[in-house]
């Protein structure tokens, strides 16, 4: 990537959102270990239209999110693709906290109590996020949790993997349209951490060239070739 | 029996369940997905949850006891019997566009899941249109998950006369696409009418 457009630490269980633009890349750096970073993605001409978790799987035939793999949205289009992924696996099919679970989990912490120490969820953080666009709880869908890592057994038993994310653990986003991308650092609800312990993400943006013809995330499967020329058709 | 009704391949269904009712719904045929989505019936914004849902049972398939979660974290409907075993909630439903993307332009016309959920929601009206389509479940659908971090479209494991049974947890709206899907085994090539029952209240 060239010079940074953006180079900014998410705190420990914060949200933010920004628009992303075509052009553009998102590195997330897990800067401790053991973080993990919800994240929700609309398209920013047509917030509609967004990140789709079943479209994404089925048309690849994956199961989890890595390098190689395009977030696709519900209208068939190639949102943002994985271009870099130190960490090999990240889970899109288990959902994030709210402050139920949260409380749950690891005791409610008020902001009177605790300042900005307290304890937030990963829902009210997106949902906050989501407003700043006009978008609200008919807008939450299935999200990604960079850096986490939800195992599946032969049965589809799902186990959550301590020590998934090294430090340092790196995961970029190319933007294949003007995208508006929401996110919380809020730990994931399975995580068996008994104190509470979200970790800070660095977030690197960066000017990085579109998909070109040769694109490994592209050509990874006829079905990627027929996304990216959906979103390509959308810019003429 | 409060209602009985077939519907047809490429057909829907919207209905409200009061809480305690039943929805048992009949695969006449064998191997006919049925895609699914369920709301709060006082607050629509309030959605079946297949994350949610998955998370917290701790397993990637819904079957006999599983609590379909909303937003809110409890849920609207549980599986009370089920003599097919294992149904799908991460295939997702199909859709023009994403018949394109997995199949190719000629597909692009050919009738989908999603448009039926767009047909009985405006049919519905109160205002539920294509945002509140969220992720589905798929009855009788398998959709196996591997270790490795894969996913497959497998064969299906229903059967003609296989059931699921749903209890209403609360006052629950119902909105169903009997998938007309042609290019994938999920109605086996096939696709057949399923048999709705909702049962009063035990």
């Amino acid at each position: 990537m060239s010079e940074a457009i953006l180079d900014e630490v998410l705190p420990p269980a914060a949200s933010w959102s920004r628009l992303c633009r075509r052009g553009t890349a998102l590195t997330l750096v897990d800067l401790e270990g053991g973080a993990n970073v919800a994240a929700l993605l609309y398209r920013a001409d047509d917030p509609l239209e967004r990140y789709c978790m079943p479209d994404t799987l089925k048309a690849q035939h994956v199961s989890r999110l890595t390098a190689g793999v395009a977030l696709h949205s519900d209208m068939g289009r190639a949102l943002a693709s994985i271009v870099e992924d130190t960490c090999g696996w990240h889970d899109t099919i288990t959902g994030h906290a709210t402050a139920a679970i949260v409380a749950e989990r690891w005791g409610a912490a008020s902001y009177q109590e605790h300042r900005n120490d307290w304890r937030r969820s990963a829902r009210d953080g997106l949902l906050v996020e989501l407003a700043k666009h006009g978008l609200g709880r008919r807008d939450l869908l299935g999200n990604a949790n960079f850096f986490t890592k939800i195992a599946v057994g032969e049965d589809g038993e799902l186990a959550f993997v301590a020590d998934h994310s090294p430090p340092a653990a790196r995961v970029t986003l190319r933007f294949e349209l003007d995208t508006i991308v929401v996110l919380s650092s809020v730990p994931h609800p399975l995580d068996p951490a008994p104190d509470w312990s979200p970790g800070p993400v660095r977030l690197v943006m960066g000017e990085m060239p579109p998909a070109g013809a040769e694109d490994p995330v592209r050509t990874a499967c006829p079905e990627n070739e027929r996304a990216f020329a959906a979103t390509e058709a959308t810019l003429r | 029996m409060r209602l009985g009704i077939d519907v047809p391949a490429g057909d829907g269904w919207i209905g409200e369940l009061a809480a305690g009712e039943t929805l048992r719904i009949v695969d006449l045929h064998g191997n006919q997905a049925v895609d699914t989505l369920f709301f709060d019936a006082h607050d629509l914004a309030n959605r079946y949850s297949a994350v949610d849902t998955l998370r917290e049972q701790r397993s990637a398939y819904l079957t006999l006891g599983s609590r379909l979660l909303a937003l809110d974290g409890q849920p609207l409907v549980t599986i009370t019997a089920d003599t097919c075993g294992r149904h799908d909630t991460l295939g997702g439903a199909c859709s023009q566009e994403s018949n394109v993307v997995r199949y190719g332009e000629h597909t692009r016309h050919m009738h989908a899941c999603r448009n039926t959920f767009l047909t009985q929601a405006l049919r519905w009206g109160r205002g539920l249109e294509k945002r509140d389509l969220s992720h589905n479940v798929n009855f009788f659908m398998n959709v196996p998950l591997t270790p490795d971090g894969g996913l497959e479209f497998a064969d299906g494991i229903s059967a003609p006369g296989k059931y699921v049974e749903l209890r209403a947890d609360r006052d629950t709206l119902v909105l169903i696409s009997n998938c007309p899907q042609l290019n994938n085994p999920c109605n086996g090539y096939d696709p057949t009418p399923v048999r709705l029952l909702v049962g009063a209240a035990a």
